[in-house]
């Protein structure tokens, strides 16, 4: 018996790690239901993911109706080469191009809140860092070695590794070139940006996720009245018996 | 209406099975929660086959398609959403619900004489059950599914000179690919379900030959009224019980409600976040574990250093279940009337089930590798140990009645 409450302690730690998975994550705190904030990911996303990632069972016009967009907001935002708005969120880049420009397919990201986590993706779009080893110049901190660039620089600005006592941080380069007030501004901005687009991402991820919260609360509260019901049911048939 | 029945009754004995089954089916009056669990498997049975016939309209079985298919029942099915959470949210409350109407069965001694056969019919519905989890879980086609296959079947690579021809045999290729998704699409949406329901009503017919048991142990049929020939403590199912088994119904659909409607992940318990990534031949993930209603006997299976021995005990687990009404010796049936012996191992048997579960989740390291061999051995002690302590234990007077 002592031997498994010792074998049982010694787990303890091992659990917390693996449930970890090496970095510890930066919560993204989104909100799938502000819409603006939707709003701002699908443009971010299009402008900038869409280079070279598709979200192809994702619809544009289910898009337009759950984030209230018209037709026109949509073409004129989000779909800057045309299409149809029954289409699917597909790009026009070739995958043989893309195996040698990043050395991997850049993965579609239809579902790719579900399979990573909202967590992870905030903490992998805020971890790039300049690495001059890599071949695109910029490294992750979460995903280490990745082939992707940093395409949100023109918004984060270039961070670096900076080593201190509770391991790797990161910081912008330019730093030095910033009152304390318009750095805590400007990463404020950045990360506000990348929670906008994680928000989109795990919409995209479940479109089905607004509807079903909605529906949710009509069906139980229906069984919670169906449940007092049932239970004076029974209790009347249940009177003669003792 | 009665003219119509009475037409009917001439032709087929649909009075007499209502009669059988329902009105005048005597059961105890003393069911506690525990005796809930039989109507809601019962209840998730037809909610899996009835999300699964919708569910298949839209599916498509092909190892190019079928990832996008499940995503396109997601979002433009109307509803489909709605039935692949049902059908997903199904699966792991079927086990939930199974597991707890077996541990009713360990806990009141529902396997002894004279209803081994209910037992054994049931251990076959719980066997078939996870080859039906097992092969619905392939047909999402996401890494997990992939890969969780791949792992599963390999095991039958252990056996000794068929091995390899075996699983060749299964998969109908080298690896899991488009020919054993067919395959296992046929399985399970025809050939297991049919077997299911055959099983369900066998299960059901010996039940109702020896009567239910109850949380006393006591045959209430040794108690009948001398006139009616209506057991004294026996009371009709319907309607006493049918609503009672509503009003269950409505809870576990608050729960099932719930978690479908909030939590239909739960937490990467019901859906795991790699099944999200389409199917990768020439990826592995870092960590493959099967859902949790499998655990408990993968990590029997990983505790055993041998592969061939780890397969065989994973196996044996399984199949030490079938004989237990021959391994309790008790001359008592309910817990309630068992000594501190049983209610000791019982206590060990649930916890180190418990552990299992979990550990066959996590990475295997050496702690709990070692914990999992304890858990192990706890696990078949408590079977294979049985019918020496079930002897010598102690036990208190089974009263002639049921109390209430």
């Amino acid at each position: 018996m002592k031997k498994i409450l010792l074998a049982l302690t010694l787990l303890l730690p091992s659990m917390a790690f693996a449930a970890g998975g090496g970095v510890a994550l930066q919560k993204a705190h989104n909100d799938i239901d502000d819409k603006a904030s939707l709003q701002t990911g699908a443009k971010l996303f299009v402008n900038y993911c869409m280079g070279c990632h598709s979200a192809h069972f994702s619809r544009y016009q289910r898009v337009a109706d759950d984030l209230g967009l018209t037709v026109e907001q949509t073409k004129e935002n989000l779909m800057p080469y045309g299409g149809k708005i029954g289409d699917t969120m597909t790009i026009s880049m070739d995958n043989d191009d893309a195996k040698q420009w990043f050395g991997t397919l850049p993965p579609d990201l239809s579902v790719i809140a579900r399979a990573r986590g909202t967590d992870w993706l905030y903490s992998y779009l805020l971890g790039f860092y300049l690495d001059p080893s890599r071949p695109l110049g910029v490294n992750n901190t979460v995903f280490k070695d990745v082939g992707m660039p940093h395409v949100l620089w023109e918004l984060q600005g270039w961070q670096k590794a900076v080593h201190t006592e509770h391991g790797i941080e990161l910081e912008l380069v330019d730093k030095d070139q910033m009152t304390e007030d318009e750095y805590k501004a400007k990463t404020a901005e950045y990360r506000r940006n990348v929670r906008d687009l994680v928000n989109f991402l795990e919409y995209v991820g479940e479109p089905a996720q607004l509807q079903r919260k909605e529906l949710g609360k009509w069906v139980l509260l229906f069984l919670f009245l169906l449940f007092g019901l049932t239970y004076l049911l029974k209790k009347e048939f249940w009177r003669d018996i003792h | 209406m009665e003219k119509l029945v009475g037409w009917v009754d001439e032709r087929f004995p649909l009075t007499k099975m209502w009669k059988e089954h329902l009105s005048e089916y005597y059961a105890p009056k003393n069911f506690n929660f525990w005796y809930y669990f039989g109507s809601l498997a019962l209840l998730v049975l037809v909610i899996q086959i009835v999300t699964g016939i919708f569910l298949t309209m839209n599916y498509k079985p092909d190892g190019a398609t079928a990832f996008a298919s499940v995503e396109y029942i997601m979002r433009d099915v109307e509803y489909g959403w709605l039935i692949r959470y049902m059908h997903s949210t199904g699966a792991s409350m079927f086990f939930v619900v199974i597991y707890l109407h077996m541990f009713r069965g360990l806990l009141y001694g529902s396997y002894k004489s004279p209803r081994e056969l209910v037992w054994i019919f049931g251990m076959l519905i719980y066997a078939l059950l996870m080859a039906e989890a097992f092969m619905g879980y392939l047909l999402p086609w996401g890494q997990m599914s992939y890969w969780g296959a791949q792992v599963i079947i390999s095991l039958f690579g252990a056996i000794p000179y068929i091995g390899d021809s075996l699983t060749l045999w299964i998969r109908g290729d080298f690896v899991v690919s488009d020919a054993t998704l067919n395959r296992f699409f046929s399985l399970h949406v025809i050939a297991l379900p049919i077997v299911l329901l055959g099983l369900v009503v066998a299960h059901i017919i010996a039940l109702h030959e020896v009567g239910s048991n109850n949380p006393d142990g006591v045959e209430i049929k040794k108690n009948k009224d001398p006139k009616t020939k209506i057991p004294l403590d026996g009371i009709p199912f319907h309607p006493y019980y049918t609503v009672k088994d509503i009003f269950g119904v409505v809870g576990f659909l608050i729960v099932f409600s719930a978690i479908l409607f909030f939590a239909p992940e739960m937490n990467g318990y019901f859906i795991e976040p790699p099944n999200f990534v389409p199917a990768d031949p020439l990826k592995t993930p870092e960590h493959i574990a099967p859902v949790w209603y499998f655990t408990p006997f993968y990590a029997i299976l990983r505790a055993v250093p041998d592969k061939l021995l780890g397969v065989v005990a994973m196996g044996g687990a399984i199949v030490v279940l079938f004989l237990l009404p021959w391994l309790d010796r008790s001359p008592v049936k309910s817990i309630r009337y068992r000594g501190p012996i049983f209610k000791a191992a019982l206590t060990l048997f649930v916890i180190s089930f418990v552990i299992l579960g979990y550990l066959g989740m996590q990475p295997a390291t050496e702690t709990a590798t070692l914990v999992a061999r304890v858990c192990s051995g706890i696990y078949f002690g408590f079977f294979l140990l049985m019918p020496i302590y079930t002897k010598i234990d102690s036990y208190k007077p089974v009263p002639e009645r049921v109390t209430s």
